[in-house]
């Protein structure tokens, strides 16, 4: 029996049968805890605000701010602002993608366009394009026309220089395929350029999300018309009356569409991509 | 003969300029090259001894800087089709519709040219696997559906350039027997580009053997091993007698870390 010792032994892993109820956790973990940290932070929140530590005058509270947002959405003028702030993100963004892909590709794929059109595409990357509000207003007065372009400039040269981008990069063998083949210029945009940019037009759309919304309440706030901006911006004026609730109400409704928006992005992504190996796979630990 | 011939270059030559030194550089000189129809021959060489230029030539790839090349004008149809060295298959195609491509290319609707590919689909073995992409391929079906690509199109002359290069020594044996299957089937005019002399010895009829800097043609040797050959014949003392004898033609040539010019 000693002779054992000599060994190490390595035991095969036996499997065994868990509790129900945890094997649904190992199914579920992600989704879980990701959940258990957004109850935790509303929680701690709460908490915080209930025991003095946060200033409810400025940063509201939990309970506080789903009162306010129960108050608001029985108000009809809070269906109007919502009405008006997703029209100017749907159509500002629309614009901007029908006008950015086009021009895009042909940027992208003619080299001598490219040439003279890489400088005014870093410069207008690199203005901030908040600074032309003042002459947008001039020119498109402070109705909705105005906050449309705000937005349509927000995503405009993000998906742009993404998608120059994404040509530029198309894989230079395969090009030599459909030239080899001599296949028609149309059929070498369709074939290959289009869907070898597709996935950098995606990325450049998720970045833009946030520029549009961004544009959005800055046209808003600048233009003290009408829509969730304002609601937000009036709100912030009457904290002493407990506007903050209202105007942190404002800024998780943004928040949560901004998340939307993105992870719509990501499906579509996805989904254009089902050809790319392992995109669908999610982690196992 | 004229009328016998698939191919025939003259004086072909390929002068490229060095863009840092401007310098010339003879990619190819003074390429004399005749094909017989329904012959497979080989241009064989170390890199940078402008066989894979010389192919794209041919291809319309790149335009030679002097000489001519006549192909073989075809009733319907191409004249060439390219078999690439990386599979170069589209990856947000189906091998289906990769198959199909050159079809499209050539102005067929998308369902006709999927229907006309079925048949070169099943000869080079990737029958059932229509509908997967290419990632979901190994190496050797990628080449495989990069083959078929180009039998579709039903070319008189197909030009391959290298196109086991990247596969498992197995595999490449594999391909290699499958090729001589599938052209024997097919009845095609090939243009074979290799560095692999035992690879060129298999499959020709004839090896052209090249030399880098200028790129030229150093001899022409028939390969007369009876077909249909199996991957037994390589270990034949007349197929090692080729082998040795081509070894000697460019086993010199070889240096070290050369750094210059790929192919």
């Amino acid at each position: 029996m000693t002779e054992t010792a000599a060994f190490r032994v390595i035991h095969a892993r036996v499997r065994r049968r868990r509790h129900p109820l945890v094997r649904w956790y190992r199914r579920n973990e992600r989704a879980v805890l990701s959940a258990t940290g957004i109850v935790g932070f509303f929680l701690l929140w709460q908490i915080g605000a209930d025991a003095g530590v946060i200033d409810k005058l400025f940063f509201s509270s939990p309970a506080a701010i789903a009162a306010a947002g129960w108050q608001e959405v029985q108000n009809p003028r809070f269906w109007e602002d919502a009405r008006v702030s997703g029209w100017e993100l749907f159509v500002g963004s629309a614009i901007a993608i029908a006008v950015s892909v086009p021009l895009g590709l042909l940027i992208g794929w003619y080299r001598r366009l490219n040439y003279a059109a890489d400088p005014w595409l870093n410069f207008a990357n690199a203005l901030p394009r908040a600074a032309l509000i003042p002459i947008i207003v001039l020119t498109a007065g402070l109705g909705i026309e105005m906050k449309i372009v705000v937005v349509f400039l927000g995503g405009v040269f993000t998906i742009m220089v993404a998608t120059v981008e994404g040509v530029r990069t198309v894989e230079r063998h395969l090009l030599d395929v459909a030239r080899s083949f001599r296949a028609p210029q149309r059929l070498i945009f369709t074939s290959l350029v289009i869907p070898g940019t597709l996935p950098f037009i995606v990325s450049g759309m998720r970045i833009a999300v946030g520029r549009v919304l961004a544009g959005v309440i800055i046209a808003e706030f600048y233009a003290q018309t009408q829509g969730i901006g304002v609601m937000i911006y009036k709100a912030s004026n009457s904290f002493l009356q407990g506007g903050s609730d209202r105007m942190m109400f404002g800024i998780l409704l943004f928040t949560l569409l901004g998340i939307v928006l993105y992870e719509t992005v990501g499906y579509a992504e996805r989904y254009f991509q089902r050809w790319r190996p392992g995109l669908d796979l999610e982690e196992t630990t | 003969m004229e009328r016998h011939l698939a191919l025939s270059a003259r004086g072909v030559q390929m002068e490229y300029r060095d863009r840092q030194s401007g310098r010339r550089l003879l990619a190819l000189e003074n390429v004399d090259l005749e094909v017989p129809d329904g012959a497979f021959v080989s241009l064989l060489g170390p890199s940078g001894c402008g066989k894979s230029t010389f192919l794209k030539i041919v291809n319309g790839l790149l335009r030679q800087t002097a000489g001519e090349i006549k192909l073989h004008r075809v009733a319907k149809g191409r004249e060439d089709a390219m078999v690439f060295q990386d599979a170069s298959l589209f990856p947000w195609y189906t091998v289906t519709d990769n198959v199909a491509y050159g079809l499209v290319c050539a102005g067929a609707s998308r369902s006709a040219a999927r229907e006309r590919a079925q048949p070169y689909i099943d000869l080079v073995g990737l029958k059932g696997f229509g509908d997967k992409y290419p990632y979901q391929l190994s190496g050797g079906m990628q080449q495989r559906a990069n083959l078929a690509r180009a039998l579709a199109v039903d070319a008189a002359i197909l030009l391959m350039d290298e196109p086991f290069a990247s596969l498992d020594a197995q595999t490449r044996e594999l391909m290699q027997a499958e090729l001589l299957r599938i052209w024997n089937a097919a009845r095609k005019t090939v243009l074979f580009v290799t560095h692999q002399i035992d690879e060129a010895v298999f499959l020709s009829d004839r090896v052209i053997v090249m030399a880098a800097r200028p790129g030229r043609v150093i001899a022409d040797i028939t390969i007369e091993i009876p077909r249909p050959r199996t991957l037994e014949v390589k270990r034949t003392p007349k197929f090692q007698e080729y082998e040795e004898q081509i070894w000697k033609l460019i086993g010199g040539q070889y240096e070290p870390a050369a750094g210059a010019t790929a192919s």
